[in-house]
């Protein structure tokens, strides 16, 4: 683990936290808590609110879970339900009430389940991103302005649609300057540490410190890379994380990779890369919000070029010498575009890829070691050819 | 110089002893004690290549207990020694379909013997040689029965996959009455078609040479070869691919 104050102070954050929205609450705010990056989290900030992100990446409740769920589903939905069915996820415990989209099969009618533990909104996520998927989708925030209004009793104004679009821009520009970081060869900080940063911030009642605490963060690692101080060294193999979203408590493959000797230097998913690009400013507030979310390249969209790109463009700026495509088991949609993602980067880029497919839980820990080993041998004679 | 390669998987172990050519080589059984089992199959090798253990100037380990190998001096996965080991043996092998006790995999080769991509199959049993083994087992043959039974029977088809789900499946067709032969022939054609798919992801046509301890068995590996309908090489001794590789690996070093 890296050595920094700052670091310690991040990776304790989510318990901190806690006792701040505690007291939030017994201050009479509300909070609204969110699964997902197609929350759009302007509007809850903008009705005076706290977005929380909600637990989901450990597969202790998942047993509790499956009483009701098929085995078979996706863990990261049974893990949410889990944390939910037996309230041991105080973000859920302390939510006002539970906001989430139709992203997949698996997640919508979850939160039907859902809908009998606590109150919830769902947007109906278009699963297409052009013109009249943005009216529609328009029309989606529309309603949940409304129902923030009544729930909290507030009128969103578009001024503070506006203050709430420049804060989220704030943290997304603090969140890509951390991510970049990176890109210094080699790495002052490892993926697995990556990972506790970007989980653990998301979890801060007070966004603005917790801007000013990555910043601060990134500044040390900018000092770190300057004076070469790493875990790794310049012929570490360097490989982008792409797929399902991964979180503390769903780390397993990272630690692999990092474990097996190489360096996770980019993480191409819902809480990391995907998340900084930033919103329109000026203009009308509620579609410029729209635009941004809609275009989230998740595999839920049909076609989802966006994702190929995106990855793509992150090989080359993070000068990766590898992609490892994660998807959870039962995850269908990041399943199929596994093959869809691999051709296109074999014929863009040439880089090798792997496919790995697996749960939260440990039962396949050797397995996945063979093919991470297997896969990095790989990696290092297509290097030593490059070199 | 004096190479060994020793190659512990989940059922057997196998060790190679390689200086320019195979000197020796040992397989036993891996048992509970994969460091016990790496320990003697070392030895028995050495002995085989009337060697001593000084004379060795490097030991690769592979494999599934490759971990537990004390005295190894470098560790290789197994993808990287059996594609080693095939290119060695028939430098035309671009694929190598491996059947091994726990898992199976078909590995694309380079020109030069390394990998250039693999695929294995998921963490259950089926498609794998334990498969194999626990069907055997509930029609009561050996395995060499079985691959006689299936090739000259038509195949009665299996609809389960999954290991436990087979057995109950297959008890049920022995409750109807269905010939062994029949039921043979399905299980290992359920073997092919796991295999298929496997090979398909790849694009795996030629020069596919098969590896592992379930292709010592020749009826099986004729009967898996027939349908998956490819031209299947089949080395001597397929069981040593793997440690041969490591050996080799071991050498270039």
């Amino acid at each position: 683990m890296i050595h920094s104050e700052t670091f310690a102070e991040i990776a304790t954050l989510k318990e901190r936290n806690l006792i701040a929205l505690k007291e939030a609450r017994e201050a009479g705010r509300h909070a609204v808590g969110t699964y997902c990056l197609f929350s759009p989290t302007e509007l809850i900030l903008a009705a005076g609110a706290i977005p929380v992100s909600l637990c989901g990446t450990s597969q202790k409740p998942i047993p509790a879970a499956e009483k009701v769920l098929p085995r078979n589903l996706c863990p990261l939905i049974k893990s949410s339900y889990g944390f939910a069915v037996t309230d041991t996820c105080p973000y859920f415990h302390f939510a006002d009430f539970l906001l989430a989209e139709t992203t997949c099969d698996g997640k919508k009618k979850m939160y039907e389940l859902l809908g009998e533990l606590k109150p919830i909104h769902v947007m109906q996520l278009p699963q297409i991103q052009d013109e009249a998927a943005l009216d529609y989708w328009l029309m989606e925030i529309g309603r949940l302005k409304t129902r923030l209004e009544r729930e909290f009793g507030v009128r969103i104004t578009d001024k503070a649609l506006t203050e709430a679009i420049r804060l989220m821009n704030e943290e997304r520009r603090s969140l890509q300057a951390l991510q970049d970081v990176c890109k210094a060869i080699p790495s002052p900080i490892s993926g697995l540490d990556l990972l506790t940063v970007l989980h653990n911030r998301g979890f801060s009642v007070d966004r603005r410190a917790a801007i000013e605490l990555v910043d601060r963060f990134a500044a040390e690692l900018r000092q770190m890379a300057a004076a070469g101080i790493s875990p790794f060294t310049e012929s570490t193999p360097r490989i982008l994380l792409t797929g399902v979203p991964v979180g503390v408590g769903s780390e397993k493959l990272i630690r692999i990779i990092e474990e097996s000797g190489a360096s996770v230097v980019c993480l191409e998913s819902c809480g990391a890369y995907k998340k900084v690009e930033q919103v329109r400013e000026g203009g009308d507030p509620l579609r410029a919000i729209a635009e941004r979310y809609l275009k989230v390249p998740c595999s839920c969209m049909s076609p989802n070029t966006g994702r190929l790109e995106l990855v793509e463009r992150l090989t080359r700026e993070f000068r990766v010498d590898g992609v490892v495509d994660l998807t959870w088991l039962g995850c269908h949609t990041y399943a199929v575009e596994s093959s869809v993602l691999k051709k296109h980067l074999q014929q863009r880029t040439g880089l090798p890829f792997l496919q790995i497919e697996t749960d939260y839980s440990e039962s396949d820990t050797g397995q996945l070691k063979v093919r991470v080993e297997a896969f990095l041998e790989i990696v290092h004679r297509s290097m030593k050819r490059t070199a | 110089m004096v190479s060994v390669g020793i190659d512990i998987g989940s059922t057997a172990t196998k060790a190679v002893v390689f200086d320019g050519m195979v000197r020796g080589r040992a397989v036993v059984p891996t048992g509970w004690e994969p460091r016990e089992a790496g320990l003697r199959a070392f030895r028995e090798a050495l002995s085989s290549a009337g060697l001593r253990e000084e004379s060795v100037s490097r030991v690769v380990g592979t494999g599934y207990g490759r971990v537990s190998l004390p005295f190894s001096d470098q560790r290789v996965t197994e993808i990287s020694c059996h594609a080693r080991g095939a290119w060695y043996l028939n430098p035309d092998t671009r694929a190598v379909i491996d059947i091994g006790g726990q898992d199976s995999k078909v590995i694309l080769v380079s020109d030069d013997g390394s990998v250039s991509d693999f695929i294995m199959n998921d963490k259950c049993a089926a498609g794998t040689g334990r498969f194999l083994q626990v069907m055997a087992g509930i029609l009561d043959l050996t395995l060499d029965e079985l691959g006689s039974l299936a090739a000259s029977s038509e195949p009665v088809p299996l609809t389960s996959m999954c290991t436990v789900f087979a057995e109950s499946e297959i008890i049920g067709l022995l409750a109807q009455g269905t010939p062994k032969g029949a039921i043979a022939a399905g299980i290992i054609d359920a073997i092919a078609r796991r295999m298929e798919g496997l090979v398909g992801r790849l694009e795996a046509h030629e020069g596919i040479t098969f590896t592992g301890g379930l292709a010592t068995n020749g009826s099986i590996s004729g009967v898996i070869a027939r349908r998956l309908g490819l031209s299947l090489h089949v080395p001597e001794d397929p069981q040593i691919v793997g440690a041969l590789g490591a050996a080799l690996i071991g050498c270039n070093a």
